[in-house]
């Protein structure tokens, strides 16, 4: 008989990272069915052709360009695809979305060298390269218009925090602009019947898909409660010092990419920090650099930016937070 | 809210398909092999000669040295050899072989089922009569029990701490003795107890074994001083700083030993053999081991002599089974793969696990994605995947700083690692060259 020698342990507990990939999948479901609903087939173009080209550029670089075996059904080309895809307007052209994908895949993931070596979020460094390449295309947001609604010729509009930058930058008092029902009610922000990229605006469906991985024990709690509560303490003092300048924590909550990103942006496994230490100062970070921007920058939005910047960091907060040892 | 310990742990499935079988007892085998060196320092020096006869409970090898152990025939017949034998991972290991007659033992061994209760040796003859006994952790860590029960100087023990967990998945041995025979080990306890002078003795349990639990509650309830504490299940419970810091809630700083906090822990399977040794004269010549596998016929709990070939204790639990692709001595968390079943059953084998081709092969190796889940499992709070890398890169100074030496190789990084990297294999790697620079540095 042939016996097997090999040193302990000797059992597994059956993990893979098909199996926390695809957890994530699962757990964005909602949040691309609200976005289906309120975008229509735009939403489902975009998604497809995002995931299709991600998970072909993978598959070419692999196969052609670093002659290894293609793993493209581990989900991570995927997951990068679906998340660029959430990041950008519903009704972006085809041709922008694969230039996305080719950075996000290409330069984000595969010049670090795969999955795993990689520094920064892949389907934010796609998305930011979009942002700046093609500004035009990236801030022109359909508005919810329902399940039928048409990809290329939707109505468009401002997102809330666009709004909110240009009545800070006119000048307006901030109490009287949100009093006059510009914006979309709270009710409406926490749904997402708002104007903003096709899977960051359903907040309520980010959170349950939030509690699911918890509940699934693929991410923890620190890292997005961190940055929500950062982001609550920071613009919340803010908003308390001048109500008339600064908009309200809850605003800043539900607006852009807040849910999307500290859910599922941030809490990348790959670029986050690996200690619960660790990832509160990471979480604290991002939670602080996104309204900094959000408010002082020139951009409305700032959370890309944020967790981009504290990617950079996680390497010297994985050099200095240590786990707490047993003795 | 029952206890445990504060950090990390894994919960792999514990599979105690013998958990309800009762301990059988094996028949002498016509020949032992006892190996001289069944514990942790050296070897001991045999006292008997080929051709000698000698008796179930003879001394064959004496201890060399403080940390050393007595070594006792565990049958009677005739030294056929002394000699190197094939251990079980297939290296030469020096040993004595018995070829058994008829089954005679020594007459001072008291072999009645009675039931002794009195104490009647001082403090330092319990020691001694440990020491002669040749009685070793029967957890499987096999430190010599008398070298534990002689703390250093300045040192004083506050309490004694019975490792009952059994946290290791298959292995139901202890918890079978704990059903079985409970009264002799809340003997055994207070016989410790005397030996270290202590007032406190506490037996941790997990509760997963809940008529053990409640089967030594009854009869420790007569007894002053003893404690039956259930433990929440978590791996590795039964470390032995894990143990401590769940019943009493103190941790052993690194590179210290238990009894730096006044702590003194031995295996459930060691009070007992304290029992028989002090109060029967019986030295460790025996022990229960649970052969088990999802496989394996009728898993099984037996009590078998020291120096039984492996292979015997399968075949009493039904044969090799054709699927069998690993033979591990000891459970799946930290057993020893075996290459040869014919082999001895030693002092510290606590059970004979089969696992079937399909269980036992490693899912290949894929890259690290930075997940964390070996940070948070390790009970030790280090950072797994990062000593792998310092290993993988020979950084002992850097090994040393993230305190590879704390590593009690539980494996539970490599259990619950998603791209299934080996991470223990590196770390003990990088620990065994980062001990041997330590070493060093003291010369």
């Amino acid at each position: 008989m042939n016996l097997l020698i090999s040193p302990s342990p000797h059992v597994h507990s059956g993990d893979t990272i098909e199996k926390n990939m695809y957890g994530v999948l699962i757990a964005l479901i909602p949040a691309f069915i609200c976005s289906v609903l309120f975008f229509g087939m735009g939403a489902v173009i975009v998604t497809l052709t995002s995931v299709a080209a991600c998970v072909f550029f993978e598959y070419i670089i692999q196969k052609l360009l670093l002659k290894q075996q293609p793993s493209v059904f581990d989900g991570s080309a995927i997951l990068t695809g679906v998340l660029l895809a959430f990041n950008v307007p519903s009704n972006l052209p085809v041709w922008i979305i694969i230039i996305g994908a080719l950075v996000a895949i290409g330069i984000g993931k595969m010049s670090f060298g795969g999955l795993g070596c990689n520094i920064f979020n892949p389907a934010l460094v796609g998305r930011v390269f979009l942002l700046i390449s093609f500004p035009v295309q990236m801030t022109t947001w359909p508005l919810p218009q329902g399940f039928a609604g048409s990809y290329t010729d939707a109505l468009t509009g401002a997102t809330p925090l666009g709004m909110l930058k240009e009545a800070v930058k006119s000048g307006q008092s901030l109490t009287e602009w949100m009093a006059a029902g510009t914006l979309p009610d709270y009710k409406n922000m926490l749904l997402g019947n708002m104007g903003g990229s096709l899977g960051e605006v359903a907040a309520l469906a980010l959170l349950a898909g939030f509690l699911f991985m918890l509940f699934r024990k693929i991410i923890t709690w620190h890292i997005p409660v961190t940055i929500f509560a950062t982001i609550i303490l920071f613009s919340g003092i803010l908003h308390l010092c001048n109500p008339d300048h600064f908009a309200n924590p809850l605003f800043h909550l539900l607006s852009g990419g807040m849910m999307l990103g500290a859910i599922f942006m941030a809490t990348d496994y790959v670029t986050s920090p690996m200690t619960p230490k660790g990832m509160i100062i990471f979480g604290a970070g991002i939670g602080i650099l996104t309204v900094v921007i959000r408010i002082f920058g020139a951009y409305p939005e700032g959370m890309s930016f944020a967790i981009l910047i504290m990617n950079a960091f996680t390497p010297l907060i994985n050099r200095y937070c240590k786990p707490a040892r047993f003795a | 809210m029952l206890k445990t310990f504060r950090i990390g742990g894994v919960h792999p499935p514990e599979n105690k398909l013998s958990a309800s079988e009762k301990i059988q007892t094996l028949p002498v085998p016509e020949q032992v092999t006892i190996p001289l060196s069944q514990h942790i320092g050296a070897p001991a020096t045999p006292v008997v000669q080929k051709g000698d006869t000698v008796k179930a409970g003879q001394l064959i090898a004496q201890a060399n040295g403080f940390v050393s152990a007595n070594i006792h025939s565990s049958v009677s017949g005739t030294v056929v050899a002394i000699d190197n034998i094939t251990d079980a991972a297939g290296l030469p290991k020096p040993a004595i072989t018995i070829r058994t007659e008829g089954d005679e033992w020594m007459p001072e061994i008291d072999r009645s089922g009675k039931v002794e209760h009195n104490i009647t040796l001082s403090k330092e003859e319990i020691v001694k009569a440990i020491a002669a006994a040749g009685i070793v952790g029967m957890g499987g860590a096999t430190f010599p029990t008398q070298v534990k029960l002689t703390p250093p100087p300045g040192n004083k023990a506050e309490f004694l701490i019975i490792n009952g967990v059994e946290c290791e998945p298959y292995l139901t041995a202890d918890h079978r003795v704990m059903l079985e025979k409970a009264e002799e080990i809340i003997i055994g306890v207070q016989i410790l107890m005397k030996a270290i002078d202590v007032k406190q003795a506490i037996i941790g349990i997990e509760n997963n074994k809940q008529d053990a639990i409640a089967h030594l509650q009854q009869t420790a309830s007569k007894v002053l001083g003893i404690e039956i504490c259930p433990l929440k299940v978590k791996y590795p419970q039964g470390g032995e700083k894990q143990l401590i810091q769940a019943t009493t809630g103190r941790a052993v700083p690194s590179g210290a030993l238990p009894i730096a906090v006044g702590a003194v822990v031995q295996n459930i399977g060691t009070a007992l053999a304290v029992y028989e040794a002090v109060m029967k004269h019986k030295p460790l010549m025996e022990r229960i081991v649970t052969v088990t596998g999802k496989s394996v016929k009728h898993p099984g709990n037996y009590l078998c002599r020291i120096g039984t070939p492996v292979s015997k204790l399968i075949e009493a639990a039904g044969g090799i089974p054709e699927d069998t692709g690993k033979i591990i001595g000891g459970g799946p968390m930290m057993g020893r793969t075996m290459v040869n079943v014919d082999s001895p059953i030693m002092k510290g084998t606590s059970g004979i696990l089969l696992l079937s081709r399909k269980e036992a092969l490693r899912e290949p190796v894929r890259n690290c994605i930075r997940c964390g889940k070996c940070v948070s499992a390790c009970p030790m709070g280090l950072e797994p995947y990062l000593l792998a890398k310092l290993s993988m890169f020979n950084l002992l100074e850097r090994m040393e700083e993230e305190k590879i030496m704390d590593c009690i190789e539980c494996g539970s990084c490599s259990f619950t690692c998603p791209s299934a990297r080996p991470l223990l294999d590196y770390i003990r790697i990088g620990k065994s060259r980062t001990g041997a620079m330590l070493r060093n540095r003291k010369k």
